[in-house]
């Protein structure tokens, strides 16, 4: 690893981050938190009165739903730290071409970019977990115990989104992936309800998605409920998301930095 | 002394588009090295191979003796960058541009806070210190680009277009900052297309043309060897120009017919300007300049620079 480098544009981010922060917190914290109320605690309030999905029979829908709306908002800032500030790096500000320029270069750059992402991500699970358990929808210790499934998933989707996004000149198909993948993938990967309620079809496409597998982990983790595959095979997944995504997008940033 | 920088058989291509072709040059150290030439001459590619940020295609090139494909960082840490598009954070104060950038040259905190201080002294930037760099005047922006630029005390630095865009006003404070680095000692490489600029500023330059280089010397020895002393420019009503130019061709040296005007290369424009009102010819108006490096790189290829 390029150490300093890529830890100097962590520094610069957590600088240019003290001016968005605000806007920031509100996407990543305060948003999920209400949706842990809503739907948790008040739309919960009628699913509890249900049969319960099977396997989760004797769990109030907030405690299911908790895990899975940790997980789901670190995979949504790690899509909008892939995609926008990648687009912003590279068109608008053009800052990624000075740190190209630097002893940083492309390789510090794109580390600096992940470790980045992953610390963002680190703070929404930590702080969301905090929320949650004090809404009593899990504990203190699983709260935090879901926090390196959090750092996995935001890891899982910021590689592929920043190797996707590298090479655009516009938002246009960055707002494609969101409108088609992000959301589709929030609302129907477990976070909401079990992929068992889904039809066959679609539950196959579910489970090819990073975020089922950081669901399964963190409902495993937080919950000790069986996980529909073992917990290496999640975390591998993830793994191996991250590393073949980090390792497209370095190529595709030196191909369009370094000509 | 060992040049800064040696080029040698320098080539860079895209595809089949060969941008920068077997060019060689040295630049030494505490000269002011110019590249001009029109846009689409080569000349910012290869300053993007001196940067180490651009790899060489084929060709030699060292700088600081180092060679860019293997000790990149190396040379990048002693290269001070002023890039054509300012490329600062706009969201950040004018403190927090320099300060990012010198962490990026891993340059201790406390080091950088007193270097903030003198650059923001030297960028003349001392009220908007902690304002945001957006709704800064182009000119600001470019002279806070240059002191990022020399935030790590570069041994060399590369300003790739530096007053592209800016009022003349901007461009003559700018101008003037860059004079005091060259009195400081500092190597400066510069690329512009502006023929008052390379003059202004260059001790030696090269011209470059679709990747070539056309032409070497001082600004005065280029002007000297490639044109004459003095140019008359003479403007005709529509339709009238053409068919002077054959008289005007008695006139002068050498005469260039432009699409609306001729220029006449002579040692004494004023007498030329007599003979033109003898044999007949009533121009619309007429100017005597001085010839510049624009007359050079009109005379080697024949177009000029900027159209």
């Amino acid at each position: 690893m390029q150490v300093p480098g890529a830890l100097r544009v962590v520094e610069a981010n957590a600088i240019a981050y003290r001016r968005v922060w605000k806007g920031s917190a509100f996407s990543s914290f305060v948003t999920p938190a209400l949706f842990l109320v809503a739907m948790g605690l008040g739309l919960g309030s009628l699913v509890d009165r249900g049969t319960g999905a099977p396997g989760f029979e004797d769990l109030s829908y907030v405690s299911f739903l908790a895990p899975g709306l940790l997980v789901a908002s670190a995979m949504q800032t790690g899509a909008a730290e892939g995609s926008f500030q990648v687009i912003a790096g590279m068109k608008w500000t053009r800052n990624y071409h000075s740190v190209v320029a630097s002893p940083v270069g492309t390789r510090g750059l794109v580390e600096g970019h992940f470790i980045w992402t992953g610390l963002r991500v680190l703070t929404v699970s930590v702080i969301f977990g905090a929320v949650a358990a004090a809404l009593g929808a899990i504990s203190p210790v699983a709260a935090l115990a879901m926090a390196p499934i959090g750092i996995l998933i935001g890891l899982a989707t910021v590689a592929p989104m920043t190797a996707f996004t590298a090479n655009r000149e516009n938002t246009e198909a960055v707002t494609a992936v969101f409108r088609f993948g992000i959301t589709p993938m929030y609302l129907f990967s477990g976070t909401f309800f079990p992929i068992t309620q889904l039809p066959d079809w679609l539950q196959s496409v579910a489970t090819v998605t990073p975020l089922w597998h950081a669901v399964e982990m963190a409902r495993r983790v937080a919950l000790g409920y069986d996980s529909a595959l073992p917990a290496w095979q999640h975390v591998g997944y993830l793994v191996l998301v991250f590393v073949v995504g980090a390792a497209l997008a370095y190529r595709l940033f030196s191909r369009r930095l370094n000509v | 002394m060992k040049p800064l920088v040696e080029a040698a058989s320098l080539t860079k291509r895209f595809g089949d588009f060969t941008a920068v072709d077997a060019i060689g040059f040295s630049v030494a150290s505490g000269e002011v090295f110019g590249f001009l030439g029109p846009n689409g001459a080569g000349k910012s590619s290869t300053m993007r191979m001196i940067g180490a940020v651009s790899p060489v295609t084929s060709g030699r090139l060292r700088v600081f003796g180092l060679d860019p494909a293997k000790d990149g960082r190396r040379i990048r840490s002693r290269l001070g960058v002023v890039p054509q598009d300012d490329s600062l954070d706009m969201e950040l104060s004018v403190e927090e541009n320099l300060y990012i950038y010198g962490r990026y040259y891993d340059i201790p905190r406390r080091e950088i806070r007193a270097r903030i201080e003198e650059l923001i002294d030297f960028a003349q930037l001392g009220e908007r210190r902690t304002s945001r760099v957006d709704p800064l005047s182009g000119g600001m922006k470019r002279r806070l680009t240059i002191a990022r630029g020399l935030i790590n005390r570069p041994d060399l630095l590369l300003l790739d277009e530096p007053t592209t865009g800016l009022d003349p006003q901007a461009r003559h404070v700018l101008w003037d900052r860059l004079y005091r680095l060259k009195q400081d000692g500092v190597t400066q490489i510069i690329t512009t297309h502006y023929m008052d600029e390379a003059e202004q500023l260059c001790d030696r330059l090269v011209i470059m043309d679709r990747g070539r280089i056309v032409a070497e010397g001082s600004p005065r020895g280029l002007i000297e060897t490639h044109s004459t002393r003095e140019v008359l420019e003479v403007r005709f009503p529509v339709g009238e120009l053409e068919p002077a130019g054959p008289t005007l061709h008695k006139t002068a040296d050498r005469v260039e017919l432009l699409a609306d005007r001729a220029l006449l290369y002579t040692s004494d424009a004023d007498s030329a300007l007599g003979e033109i009102h003898r044999l007949g010819l009533r121009p619309e108006s007429a100017l005597v300049r001085r010839s510049t490096l624009e007359d050079v790189f009109l005379k080697l290829t024949g177009r000029t620079l900027v159209d």
